[in-house]
């Protein structure tokens, strides 16, 4: 099983350290998944253009690419400006319509305060759902008082973190083996 | 009709296209040459025309997977191979290439195929083309539109002064050679939605709309706004002939079709749009209210038929190898076209 994390911002660090815990939770776990954490901080991708995404060169083929061959992609992102951040709706942007069928893909947000706890059910979803993702429902949402220099120090955050990725291999392993006994059925 | 060679009291033409696939065979690994799908594909073209196809295709696509980039070449050996069929661009991809040169390499097909040469101008559904060739794709639409423009003219005239955006000008130019009657046949490719189909309908030139699947009546309202448009330009609509197409594949049962079908349509759009084909849609396609021509020769025979009750077309082209199916697959494709589903489609379309 191919796990692609993608830390959707190219500024902060919240999104990022949330990340990284659910690298490695998802690692300990999961020793035998071959997980990527791919944090935009770390790329030069350029706007989309309308190529085709393999067209691309350097990183915005490589991250694009990576993201593809993913069969479950666990998506954190910061809230800005009530939305998701231009970099993250740049790789929507970048892949094609149906980039995520067959693909489970969970979410984890983090935010200044509460006040943002919708924003993934207004704007996110929505564009994942078109995409053609299998949506874990249930995301982890991380406030700025849960962290502490770098750290996540809310034990419920890092309890909904643990389950996040098991929900997210337990559907992706659920999805696939009703996808292939539902193909075995076809007989071409 | 006659004016774009089309005789409808003779039923539903009936032909075949390329874009020149080159491909993997996906159930043996094979991995063919370009020279030998070429010949192939001229092999093919011989075989279309011997059965009584009325049209054979080839088409421009400028990047990996496909082998016939210059189809202005391969449209000239299949025009020597042949007697009868009708020898057309699927499309060419007008916006990257030069009017006058497209119009000169089109007379001389019509030339050497004693008038059986047709020009199916397009965009393009792929963006390869714009860079490799040196055009901007931000100037994609106007690119298209301003060539076609000078296409028409030069079709129309002869002498042709014109000027534009993305050519030098032309001052009293003679494009020689002319074709064998003074003039060709110029199709505008569609794509599925009707943006592309009005701007047809408002210039008053005759439409291929490609249905590559899904229910065929989404592409009625493509149909209905080309003739609405043509008809608020003051043409006739039922003067302008509308042609149809999609991917196509017949065997002797269903099952066959898919089994051998599923493996080449899969790897073909993995290959050129990055996702596979959803087995499940496939399996819906075998409905003959989906546009995909799958299925056993009856299948597609009853898919013709609703699709003719449905768009009154005078043309339907079947594209005979996405996914690089191959050539033994192509033949049998052609005689059971020949054979079963063009008696049938004949019969029922003629005469009215």
């Amino acid at each position: 099983m191919k796990i692609v994390l993608l830390s959707g911002s190219n500024v902060g660090s919240k999104t990022r350290t949330a990340m990284d815990y659910t690298l490695k939770i998802a690692t300990e776990k999961y020793p035998d998944a071959e997980i990527t954490l791919l944090d935009l901080t770390e790329y030069e991708m350029v706007f989309s253009d309308g190529r085709n995404y393999w067209e691309y060169e350097g990183d915005t083929k490589y991250v694009t690419e990576t993201i593809m061959a993913a069969d479950a992609i666990v998506i954190g992102t910061p809230v800005f400006q009530a939305s998701i951040p231009a970099t993250l709706k740049n790789i929507f942007d970048l892949l094609p319509v149906d980039a995520f069928r067959d693909k489970i893909v969970s979410m984890l947000v983090t935010a200044g305060t509460a006040k943002h706890y919708l924003m993934v059910e207004q704007q996110l979803k929505p564009i994942l759902a078109y995409m053609k993702a299998q949506i874990v429902q249930t995301y982890v949402f991380v406030e700025e008082k849960d962290f502490y220099r770098k750290e996540i120090t809310n034990d419920d955050v890092l309890f909904r973190i643990e389950r996040l990725v098991e929900d997210t291999v337990v559907l992706t392993e659920t999805y696939t083996s009703i996808r292939e006994a539902k193909e075995a059925a076809y007989d071409f | 009709m006659e004016k774009y060679r089309i005789e409808p009291t003779k039923g539903l033409e009936f032909g075949l296209y390329s874009l020149g696939d080159h491909m993997r065979n996906p159930h043996t690994g094979e991995m063919i040459s370009a020279e030998q799908r070429i010949q192939e594909l001229i092999e093919a073209s011989k075989l279309a025309d011997e059965a009584g196809l009325d049209v054979f295709g080839v088409g421009e696509s400028h990047q990996a997977h496909f082998a016939t980039q210059a189809h202005t070449v391969v449209l000239g050996a299949i025009a020597q191979a042949t007697k009868n069929i009708k020898i057309a661009s699927s499309a060419t991809v007008l916006s990257v290439n030069d009017p006058v040169r497209v119009y000169e390499d089109f007379a001389t097909i019509d030339l050497i195929s004693n008038g059986r040469a047709e020009i199916i101008a397009g965009r393009g559904s792929r963006v390869g083309a714009y860079s490799l060739l040196g055009y901007d794709v931000r100037d994609y639409e106007e690119l298209f539109e301003e060539k076609l423009e000078l296409l028409l003219k030069l079709n129309e005239e002869e002498k042709v002064t014109w000027e534009g955006q993305y050519r030098a000008p032309l001052e009293n130019a003679m494009i020689l050679p002319q074709p064998q009657n003074g003039h060709l046949p110029i199709w505008r490719a569609v794509g599925g939605p009707p943006a592309s189909a009005i701007k047809a309908g408002y210039a008053g030139v005759p439409m291929t709309l490609t249905t590559l699947g899904g229910p065929a009546v989404n592409f009625k309202v493509a149909v209905d706004a080309y003739r609405e448009a043509a008809e608020r330009s003051g043409f006739d609509p039922a003067a302008l002939p509308i042609a149809t197409t999609s991917l196509f594949y017949t065997a002797e049962n269903t099952q066959d079709a898919l089994r051998e079908f599923y493996p080449h349509i899969h790897m073909g759009m993995l290959a050129l749009r990055g996702g596979g084909y959803p087995k499940q849609q496939f399996a819906q396609a075998t409905d003959h209210r989906d546009a995909l021509m799958i299925g056993s020769p009856q299948q597609i025979i009853e898919k013709m038929l609703y699709q003719y009750e449905l768009f009154g077309q005078q043309r339907f082209l079947a594209q005979i190898d996405f996914g690089g199916v191959p050539f033994d697959k192509i033949m049998k494709n052609i005689e059971l076209i020949a054979t079963e589903i063009i008696p049938a489609v004949k019969k029922y379309t003629a005469g009215k």
